[in-house]
């Protein structure tokens, strides 16, 4: 295997734990206000199964988009450039996401509460969709010229294969988010939680299907079959498990299916990075095979970038789950602590 | 609109806009830290409230610090790609360490701190707090790294046949000179910000306190007059270690980009021992039309290399037709008028943390506590000065290489070089208009949030005791409540 195949897969690696992590925890964000609907406890319990793991979750995007960076750089500049726009959008809602989250306890008030919901909102909902847009995309080509610059607008992102890619992944992370929430919490969270996994799994096992033979179809190889099975493997143990009460395994088959997918997408790609659709010979590629353009840093830096990774990634790896088992309790709504924040209306001394 | 100069304003505004939360970031959490400790060591339960206190503050400042810097890692591939093609090689590879061994490191023990007062050991729970501050000292190495290759490029060469630069060397790299003092310097000014903080704050309530009753008197004295001194203390170290970092960067910088320190000295003409300007007039931007108004002679010598006299400076006119000659035709000097009081308003800003220290030392020596009021208002108008500082230092430091976005190494490889111009995005300056607009309103949204918590919290000062006690640790028990709750 060569550095730059090396590198390629860290990179799918790290967008695979981006959405394996945040996919639940914009699943989460996104139905705070569902099933929070009635009780602001509710909703409370609800943001709290991501309390204390959101922020370290969102990092593996941040290193994603460093290690594309800095193994290639092709890759980053074309295509951020490119998806200018998109990206200006899913900026906006981690940015608004993350003061939401960090703050929206700090005022005990309606209005600022939910002015916070709706930032914690944007920040799910955007993103969650956005990614499945921007990775259908990426696998079906985009008008990228001579000089490795993507041609047309963002309405040119908006055709039938990825508004479906968007709508896969929105509702798998949707899914996800609910499992885990029937996995975090206890009593009538779980409870609600449960139901929503339940009505969500048909629509989202036949939306994941169809995106995926779409992609298998039309742009896969041989041995992705694999993942592709292995996605709908997850989500029907995910189903089966989580009308019988198993949280874990359901959870495991979510999280399969979110894996497998996202294998997949990096998988129909490869050898490319950014398919060309005016030019083959545009496109980049990880290698420069066949005439292409190699989207790659120099062995040099993939050799000092991989010793980093090597030795980093596992301390990571072990830190990040020693967390989630410090925290590995239920959540209940007696749990909740009363509102510490101060009162919005400056009181007199 | 020309797109450089959008996408200059938007790089401009939003990593200014970053740089007011990160120096408090990077201080504070060594300080809160250091109180933690204290409590730990102790058990005094004022070191206790002032932890809980100062680390409320600090979160509400760590989030938009982490909301704005999302935006940085990913605009250098939006709006300068062609800078990043060129510069990929060496320049991501800190930019990727800095999240692997830095953002992950903070972000989940941040978690870990916040979440777990009554879930973790006690000392396991203060280690959480420490590797969050060391955490963010080690992001800022790597990103000053990172922004030294900008500035003074080394450990690589430029290959013809892909256009690019070439990593040959990651040691040359993160063992820049300039980074290796650039980011002390930048270091000492987030002490110097976070030190001040702490002393301000707690100098304004050790004011309100003392003025109170007896009963404050005494919590002035016991709580708050130590911690205030903490923050002094800190302050002062950092001044000093700001003052010899910085001259240690200004003798660098004459040697590796002249341009820069001529123009911050509005020195146009190459000159045997020049004064040190204090005070011109004029619009700056023309060398001609600049009046030298008050000038000290001796320092500037000095400050280039260490000398009193014997030391001839290149002024900013030869200087333009030396670059003139080896680059080609092109105007390379930075905007006068910026460089040179962005210089002396770095410089300038320090003088509201000195001022605060000294007063504060004064007022509080030997176990004195302060009641005038004003010394309350004073230590609240010093608490914005080292933001003011290290904005001013950060906009000399971008500014003053302008137009370069990779200034030539006088010593190095000058085929690595780019100018803004040639590393700019190609999309369009409509689009990038569209991002600046959409930052600008959103960022002055959160700025409007975040300055009304701050002062918020500071107002309503830390809690009770009796509510915030050495809270017991719970395990198994699921009906407890939880310590920390969003």
């Amino acid at each position: 295997m060569t550095l730059q195949v090396f590198w390629f897969l860290l990179v799918a690696v790290l967008f695979i734990g981006y959405f394996a992590l945040e996919g639940f925890d914009y699943g989460v964000g996104m139905l705070m206000p569902i099933i929070g609907r009635k009780s602001e406890v509710k909703r409370r319990v609800v943001l709290n199964t991501i309390g204390p793991v959101w922020d370290g979750n969102e990092v593996w995007l941040l290193t994603a988009g460093g290690a594309m960076f800095a193994a290639f750089p092709e890759w980053y500049a074309s295509l951020f450039s490119g998806f200018y726009l998109a990206l200006l959008l899913i900026l906006v809602g981690l940015i608004t996401r993350a003061c939401a989250i960090e703050w929206r306890s700090k005022i005990n008030d309606d209005r600022w509460r939910r002015w916070c919901d709706i930032g914690i909102g944007l920040g799910s909902w955007i993103p969650a969709l956005a990614w499945g847009l921007a990775f259908a995309n990426i696998v079906r080509g985009v008008r990228l010229n001579e000089k490795r610059q993507i041609e047309g607008t963002l309405f040119d992102l908006l055709n039938p294969y990825a508004l479906l890619g968007g709508l896969t992944t929105l509702l798998l992370f949707l899914l996800h988010g609910a499992v885990f929430l029937s996995l975090k919490t206890a009593n009538e969270v779980r409870d609600d939680a449960q139901r929503i996994v339940r009505a969500l799994f048909v629509p989202t096992a036949a939306v994941v299907a169809v995106f995926g033979i779409w992609t298998q179809l039309s742009y896969g190889k041989g041995w992705t079959w694999i993942p592709l099975l292995l996605a709908v493997v997850g989500l029907v143990v995910a189903g089966f498990a989580a009308t019988r009460g198993r949280d874990g395994w359901a959870f495991t088959g979510t999280a399969v299916t979110v894996v497998s997918a996202t294998a997949l997408l990096f998988g129909v790609l490869f050898p490319n990075v950014l398919p060309s659709t005016i030019d083959a010979a545009y496109s980049l590629t990880v290698d420069g095979r066949d005439g292409t353009v190699s989207a790659s840093s120099t062995h040099y830096t993939l050799t000092v970038m991989s010793w980093v990774a090597v030795i980093m990634v596992p301390f990571v790896l072990l830190y990040q789950g020693w967390t989630y088992w410090v925290f590995r309790q239920r959540l209940t709504m007696e749990q909740i602590p009363d509102p510490i924040g101060l009162l919005m209306e400056k009181a007199r001394d | 609109m020309d797109v450089v100069d959008v996408a200059r304003w938007q790089f401009g505004i939003t990593t200014v806009y970053h740089f007011i939360f990160v120096p408090l970031t990077i201080g504070l959490a060594p300080l809160v830290a250091g109180m933690q400790t204290a409590w730990v060591i102790t058990g005094k339960e004022h070191w206790y409230r002032l932890t809980k206190f100062f680390g409320k503050l600090f979160l509400i400042n760590f989030a938009l610090g982490v909301a704005t810097g999302i935006v940085q890692e990913f605009q250098f591939g939006m709006g300068w790609s062609e800078y990043s093609r060129f510069v990929g090689d060496v320049f991501g590879a800190p930019l990727a360490m800095e999240a692997l061994v830095a953002f992950f490191m903070e972000s989940t023990f941040l978690g870990l701190w916040i979440f777990g007062w009554t879930k973790l050991p006690k000392k396991v729970h203060l280690a959480c707090i420490w590797l969050v501050a060391i955490g963010v000292n080690a992001s800022a190495y790597f990103i000053v790294a990172a922004n030294s290759f900008m500035q003074h490029p080394v450990g690589a060469r430029y290959n013809p046949d892909t256009g690019r630069a070439e990593l040959y060397s990651i040691w040359e790299v993160i063992t820049n000179v300039t980074t290796l003092a650039a980011f002390p310097h930048v270091v000492a000014g987030a002490f110097l910000t976070a030190g001040t903080f702490v002393a301000a704050i707690a100098g304004w309530w050790m004011v309100r306190k003392a003025r109170q009753d007896a009963a404050g008197l005494e919590e002035a004295r016991v709580m708050w007059r130590p911690v205030a001194r903490m923050g002094l203390f800190v302050s002062l170290i950092a001044a000093v270690a700001l003052i010899y970092t910085g001259d240690v960067q200004g003798k660098l910088m004459f040697e590796q980009q002249p341009m820069k320190m001529a123009s911050a000295e509005s020195l146009c003409h190459t000159e045997t021992d020049p004064d040190f300007s204090i005070l011109t007039v004029g619009t700056h931007n023309n060398c001609d039309s600049v009046d030298h108004l008050i000038e000290v002679p001796y320092v500037l010598p000095w400050l280039a290399k260490g000398e009193f006299s014997g030391v001839t400076l290149d002024g900013v006119k030869d200087l333009q037709e030396q670059y003139n000659e080896k680059f080609g035709p092109g105007d390379y000097r930075p905007n006068l008028f910026v460089t040179y009081w962005s210089f002396r308003a770095m410089i300038g800003f320090m003088a509201g943390s000195i001022l605060l220290a000294l007063a504060g030392f004064w007022f509080t020596r030997r176990g004195r506590v302060p009641d005038q009021k004003w010394f309350g208002w004073l230590s609240l108008l010093c608490l914005a000065t080292p933001f003011l500082g290290n904005i001013s230092g950060w906009v000399f430091t971008e500014m003053g290489r302008q137009p370069w976005v990779v200034v030539p190494n006088p010593t190095g490889d000058p085929n690595i070089r780019m100018t803004v111009q040639q590393g700019v995005s190609g999309v369009s300056a409509g689009t990038i208009l569209t991002s600046l607009i959409v930052f600008t309103l959103l960022y002055g949204l959160l700025a409007v949030a975040w300055f009304y918590l701050m002062r918020r919290y500071v107002v309503n000062g830390p809690e009770p005791a009796h509510i915030e006690d050495d809270t017991p640790k719970m395990t198994g028990d699921s009906v407890e409540k939880l310590s920390f709750a969003y």
